[in-house]
């Protein structure tokens, strides 16, 4: 079934084809170490693009900014220093790996826009802390923009399809869009903030089913104050549940994320409610690079899929992904990296 | 003498009663319509608040007035100017037509569902309009797109009005009373529906209004819920997931509800930016004066009348319709 938001394109902003600073996200690399470097290996090595980084960039202060413990002066500064090393390099256009900093730079470009004075004091404080000068990006997009721009020559490039290997049938997919992609800026986000088609558009380029269940649009989970303030972590996990019960129904075949905390918490808090509930919830939970990566025909180890909380095997087996079982929980320099202690017991079928 | 020729832009109930009101006047009435018929959006209702008359008795007197009065329809007017005693208007496809002076009754246009993404409409198969139920009222038969029946309806107010975020800042004053009635209709339609309204005021203003807000209640035993829906989603079965804040416990609340009703708000049509005539706010075209001027506008020779100023029942727009040919008389005669 094609997506059924026609009018998906009245949310669309210009995506530059090439040439971008890249900024990575402060917590992806633990959560999911494999998406970050997939997105970089596809867009340079497969399709040629120009993404360079500075290992002297810094946090955005994003979960410190949205936690009140970084205030907003202390933030623009930073922002304007990130922005200062993408100007150093030459370049102009500034791609975000995590959900919460497109959100950050993109709410202080804004403010910049209507307070010209608060992006003259940060100018100031950057200079008189740094001496550095900067320009404001010409473009500024997510990732998950820059990958959904090169859909479509992906699915040329890729060796496989979203699709049941067995049956040829296409996977259904369930997307969650984190809120500070488009809840922010609703015409900021490829499709807006009620009908997102960032990641359904890479899911039916590369030939799934984009499934729209009720609760679509809900949180994660990982709103800050959810789960920062430990007391209040039971409301992070109740909207987790909310979530799974609402997908569940439509039996997916995985969940697919642009935002670093999304796809964590939508793995994790599986085995979690299992526990606590006695569900059987054993929906994958991708990232879009992981998405992307196994379309590319990148092993699921290099990946980083040995990482999630829930096992991802009877995924790749759909796909028709040949993976060898005995190296999951090997490094990439073939010494045993630890594996799980007491796995938990999944049983798909339950669902 | 010859008569004198007033255009009347615009053949809803407004230009319809106004063209009445100039004949009797002694002037030469000529309605102007975009679409093809007259009647407007009264022509398209069932039922009207807040004696459930049948709207198509309003348009069978009135049409009845009006019989012999020329007209012209599948006309739209694209521009109107005001010069040596005399009005000329045009039309998109380049017709002119001018007369002694006009009368424009222009009315409203339907807020545009769609533009409230939240709710899901056009997405949603069970998610309509008012006017749409409406119509479903008028084929005597009111059932989700499955074409069974619903047992349970919400009816949410203010979709495109008081709300900022659409540009749509004012009340559209008729929805809530529509509401109520609606909701009426619904229990007298579908034996046992289960209807549940959701407001952020009630403002039941008219004659007639409350008394029917509280029949709505006692005797059809339609729920009130103060509160507006934030999101919609679609189930699996077609049905409509609700999330919504009862404001008046503090507390969210979901619901799953078989067919959602959005009482979808007046807005300014788009002649309002092209005939040149002073707007408020709001967007609809401004009287010359709010108190003793509410049916001329700013520009000698150009009149105003019926929803063309704003949201108003029927009634009302009756009211201006007859008092602008009053009007015209006095300022022509001087």
């Amino acid at each position: 079934m094609k997506y059924r938001y026609a009018n998906w394109q009245e949310y669309s902003k210009y995506i530059a084809d090439d040439h971008y600073y890249y900024a990575r996200s402060c917590i992806r690399q633990n959560f999911f170490p494999g998406s970050e470097k997939a997105f970089l290996d596809i867009l340079r090595n497969d399709l040629g693009m120009d993404i360079t980084e500075d290992p002297r960039h810094t946090t955005c202060t994003g979960i410190g900014y949205h936690s009140d413990v970084v205030p907003l002066e202390t933030t623009m500064a930073i922002v304007a220093r990130q922005f200062a090393l993408m100007t150093e390099c030459g370049y102009e256009n500034y791609v975000a790996s995590c959900i919460t900093s497109f959100g950050i730079y993109s709410e202080v470009l804004d403010m910049w826009h209507h307070f010209p004075e608060l992006e003259a004091k940060a100018r100031e404080n950057l200079f008189k802390a740094t001496g550095r000068e900067f320009h404001k990006p010409k473009i500024l997009v997510h990732t998950s923009d820059l990958m959904f721009h090169v859909r479509e020559k992906i699915a040329e490039k890729g060796v496989r399809r979203l699709v049941n290997a067995a049956t040829g049938e296409p996977l259904k997919v369930v997307d969650h869009i984190g809120c500070h992609y488009a809840k922010v800026f609703p015409k900021k986000g490829i499709g807006g903030a009620e009908f997102p088609y960032v990641l359904a558009g890479m899911v039916e380029a590369w030939g799934g089913q984009s499934v729209d269940y009720p609760e679509r649009r809900h949180c994660c989970g990982f709103g800050f104050r959810n789960y920062l303030v430990q007391a209040n972590r039971g409301y992070s996990i109740a909207n987790s549940k909310k979530k799974f019960e609402s997908m569940a129904p439509y039996q997916p075949d995985f969940i697919v994320s642009n935002c670093p905390g999304c796809a964590m918490f939508l793995d994790r808090w599986q085995f979690t409610l299992n526990a606590m509930t006695g569900s059987n919830y054993a929906i994958p939970s991708l990232t879009y690079e992981e998405m992307a990566g196994l379309v590319m025909g990148i092993d699921p180890w290099d990946l980083g899929l040995q990482m999630h909380q829930v096992p991802v095997e009877p995924l790749l087996d759909k796909l028709g992904v040949q993976y060898d079982p005995a190296a999951k929980y090997l490094g990439k320099n073939g010494k045993f990296i630890g594996q799980p202690v007491a796995p938990a017991i999944y049983n798909p079928a339950a669902l | 003498m010859a008569q004198e020729r007033i255009l009347v832009i615009g053949g809803g109930v407004a230009g319809m009663q106004a063209a009445a009101a100039l004949r009797e006047e002694g002037f030469s009435p000529l309605i102007i319509e975009r679409s093809s018929k007259t009647g407007g959006h009264v022509a398209q209702w069932d039922r009207l608040f807040p004696t459930q008359a049948p709207a198509q008795a309003v348009i069978d007197e009135l049409s009845a007035a009006s019989q012999g009065i020329e007209s012209v329809t599948d006309c739209e007017i694209t521009s109107l100017t005001a010069a040596d005693g005399g009005v000329t208007a045009v039309s998109a496809g380049g017709d002119r037509y001018e007369g002694r002076a006009a009368v424009v009754a222009t009315g409203f246009d339907l807020f545009d569902a769609r533009l409230k993404e939240e709710y899901g409409y056009g997405m949603y198969e069970n998610v309509i309009t008012s006017a749409e139920l409406e119509q479903m009222f008028r084929d005597g038969r009111v059932a989700m797109k499955s074409g069974e029946a619903p047992k349970r309806v919400a009816i949410l107010h203010c979709v495109g009005s008081r709300d900022e975020k659409v540009g749509q800042n004012h009340c559209s004053k008729v929805c809530c009373i529509t509401g109520i009635k609606q909701a009426i209709e619904l229990t007298e339609a579908v034996p046992g529906v289960q209807v549940t309204n959701f407001y952020m005021d009630l403002r039941a203003f008219g004659n007639g209004y409350e008394e029917l807000y509280r029949k709505s209640q006692v005797e059809n035993g339609v729920t009130y819920i103060r509160g507006r829906i934030s999101e919609a989603g679609e189930t699996q079965d077609k049905r409509i997931q609700l999330k919504v804040e009862d404001t008046l416990v503090g507390r969210p609340l979901r619901m799953t509800v078989d067919m959602l009703v959005l009482l979808v708000g007046m807005r300014a049509p788009g002649c309002c930016s092209s005939f040149g005539l002073e707007t408020q706010a709001n967007g609809f075209f401004a009287p010359r004066d709010p108190y003793t001027g509410t049916v001329a506008s700013s520009v000698p020779g150009v009149y105003l009348a019926g929803t063309a100023t704003g949201p108003k029942t029927i009634g009302e727009t009756i009211n201006e319709a007859v008092a602008v040919a009053r009007r015209i008389k006095r300022d022509l005669g001087e």
